[in-house]
């Protein structure tokens, strides 16, 4: 089984959003990067198929050499080796259109992306590159089971969950629940030093144009102060949440 | 040239976003000079579209599509935008929607903004506000596209009541091998889901431990609320992880966010910022929930949630 894990390179879940440049580019001032939360948790997964089912896992990140440390984090994690497609990743069909091509040129059987990455939130690279591969999809993946050519996949749905049963090529948008939180590795120094040593290919990208455009980005506006309520007096609340707020 | 709506229904009845979207596409087409048409897969009476701006409605009926298939649903979609000449296709956030939509986008080679809060603020370009960095901004997108594909979060633009033929008419597209096929649905049935749900009422590690959920539980009764809880809440196995809201779980957009015991750190903020209202009961007047609230009581849960509860039963005994 061929696995291609795909990496987002996100800022840190508990950094400050700021703008620069006329409020048009993120501003990337002392921030941390990591992999995507939703991404790490596929990865996890990816490394149990390759120790349980001795599947070969790569990871491939769609973007400029800034993003090769978290790329090799998920190396240090346990991945066998790293695609690097050098483009700025406009928006999601630039993205999906590079994976396309590094899905068919490397013939692999499953990749596993995130539902979302944390910075955009556009939930579009893993469908748009399943449609543009020919391969099944499913999205919000909390569990996924190989048996041969056989798979058995459970996606979340609004109130539960259901249960697919499915087949190669497959991309499935994954999230937690793929494996829990516990289950997450952190790289120790052997894996780290053999990092070093993995492959990390950089392929240049193939043509595609950006089909949507970010103008500018603007953040909410500033919270009026919290109206405190005596906890003696919940009737005030009850109240205030009626005739103030109008939302009972 | 109509601006083209998919309106979700369950089990041949309508889901509340079907409306919102419904809504959401009748002021689009308004600003385009343009009708509104509506695509239904198994919904039974669609005449109460009409009332939220729908002129026409391609019925499809097939009971090969009783459950949902995104395959299917995306290439049927397509096919009725490609009918209609549609420039503007309109979807909603629910999980299936947003499962179906990027395949629908590649199939119209149409550009697409996800978690779209606001009707277009430009036609042309066509240019819309959405939700970026996990509610942390808003972002100004352009879609370049002849087709253009937007997805209206949840919650951001109502109801807003219209009158339109809703004229329906049967169609027939073809349907495509599935590729993913449903073995078995696990849904809680006669529980308000946080998807659908207007009051949201969380829990948090302050609650400490699973037996204390009761009162959590009788408070959304009384609200008509679904629970929700935080990550450690569901990491250390008092909640199911499908209550998980959050940056790494569900998100949360409703009327009412209700957060017991919950410290309201930036991972959580994000995921049910949201929400319109929200109101906070936690013991440390420091926590950084009461900056992000409408509404806080400095208070031990147990003593003020079982009032709370008392109260509104009055209150809700009294309307
Ligand atoms: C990558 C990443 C992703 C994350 N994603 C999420 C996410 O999606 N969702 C999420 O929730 N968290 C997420 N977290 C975790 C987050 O950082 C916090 O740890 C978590 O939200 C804290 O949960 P809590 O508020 O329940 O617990 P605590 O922070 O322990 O807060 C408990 C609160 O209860 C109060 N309290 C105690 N006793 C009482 C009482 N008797 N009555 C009233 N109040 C009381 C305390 O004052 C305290 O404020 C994430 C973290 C990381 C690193």
């Amino acid at each position: 089984m061929k696995i291609l894990v795909c990496i987002s390179h996100v800022p840190d879940t508990t950094s400050k959003i700021n703008f620069t440049e006329g409020d048009t580019k993120f501003d990337t001032n002392g921030v941390q990067f990591v992999i995507n939360p939703n991404d790490e948790f596929g990865l996890t997964r990816a490394m149990w198929f390759k120790e349980k089912q001795g599947a070969t896992v790569d990871v491939v990140n769609v973007g400029g050499p800034e993003t090769e440390p978290t790329l090799r984090k998920a190396l240090a994690i346990g991945a066998d080796s790293a695609i690097r497609v050098n483009t700025e990743p406009t928006d999601g069909f630039v993205v999906a259109k590079q994976l396309a091509k590094v899905v068919q040129d490397g013939g692999y059987d499953l990749v596993i992306a995130g539902r979302e990455s944390i910075d955009y939130n556009g939930g579009m690279v893993p469908g748009m590159l399943a449609r543009l591969s020919n391969a099944n999809f499913v999205n919000t993946c909390i569990g996924l089971e190989v048996e041969g050519t056989a798979v058995t996949a459970v996606r979340e749905i609004d109130g539960g969950k259901e249960t697919v049963s499915t087949s190669f090529p497959l991309v499935i948008g994954g999230q937690k629940g793929l494996v829990e939180e516990s289950d997450l590795r952190i790289p120790n120094m052997r894996g780290i030093m053999m990092a070093r040593k993995k492959p990390l290919t950089v392929l240049e990208p193939v043509e595609a144009s950006a089909e949507t455009a970010s103008v500018k980005f603007e953040k909410p506006a500033p919270k009026g102060a919290v109206t405190l309520i005596d906890p003696d007096n919940v009737e005030e609340l009850v109240n205030l949440l009626h005739n103030e707020a109008k939302v009972i | 040239m109509s601006v083209l709506v998919y309106t979700e229904s369950e089990q041949g009845t309508f889901k509340k976003v079907a409306l919102e979207v419904a809504s959401y596409a009748k002021a689009v087409a308004n600003q385009m000079g343009t009708t509104v048409t509506a695509v239904t897969i198994n919904a039974e009476d669609t005449s109460i579209l009409g009332t939220y701006g729908v002129d026409k409605v391609l019925k499809v009926s097939d009971s090969q599509l009783e459950k949902f298939n995104a395959n299917a649903y995306a290439s049927i979609i397509a096919q009725a935008a490609q009918k209609e000449g549609s420039q503007v296709v309109i979807v909603s956030s629910s999980s299936d929607s947003k499962y179906l939509a990027p395949l629908l986008a590649v199939d119209l080679n149409a550009g697409y903004a996800s978690n779209v809060v606001e009707a277009p603020t430009s036609t042309a370009p066509f240019t819309v506000k959405r939700t970026a960095f996990t509610n942390k901004a808003f972002n100004m997108t352009t879609i370049n596209t002849d087709v253009k594909l937007v997805a209206l979060s949840k919650n951001a633009f109502g109801l807003v009541e219209n009158s339109a033929a809703a004229a329906a008419e049967d169609f027939t597209p073809s349907i495509p091998e599935f590729g993913v096929n449903v073995q078995s649905v696990d849904k809680v049935t006669g529980k308000v889901t946080i998807a659908d749900a207007e009051i949201v009422v969380s829990g948090g590690r302050g609650l400490k431990g699973p037996e204390n959920w009761g009162m959590v539980e009788e408070l959304a009764d009384v609200l008509g609320a679904a629970t929700a809880c935080s990550k450690p809440v569901s990491d250390l196995g008092w909640r199911p992880h499908s209550e998980h809201v959050g940056q790494t779980g569900k998100p949360v957009a409703a009327n009412l966010y209700i957060a017991i015991g919950i410290s309201g750190a930036i991972q959580h903020l994000a995921g049910i910022n949201a929400s319109k209202v929200k109101v906070v009961i936690n013991t440390d007047p420091e926590a950084p929930f009461f900056k992000a609230a409408d509404y806080g009581i400095v208070g031990d849960a147990f003593e003020v949630v079982p009032k709370l509860i008392e109260k509104l039963k009055t209150f809700k005994a009294q309307q």
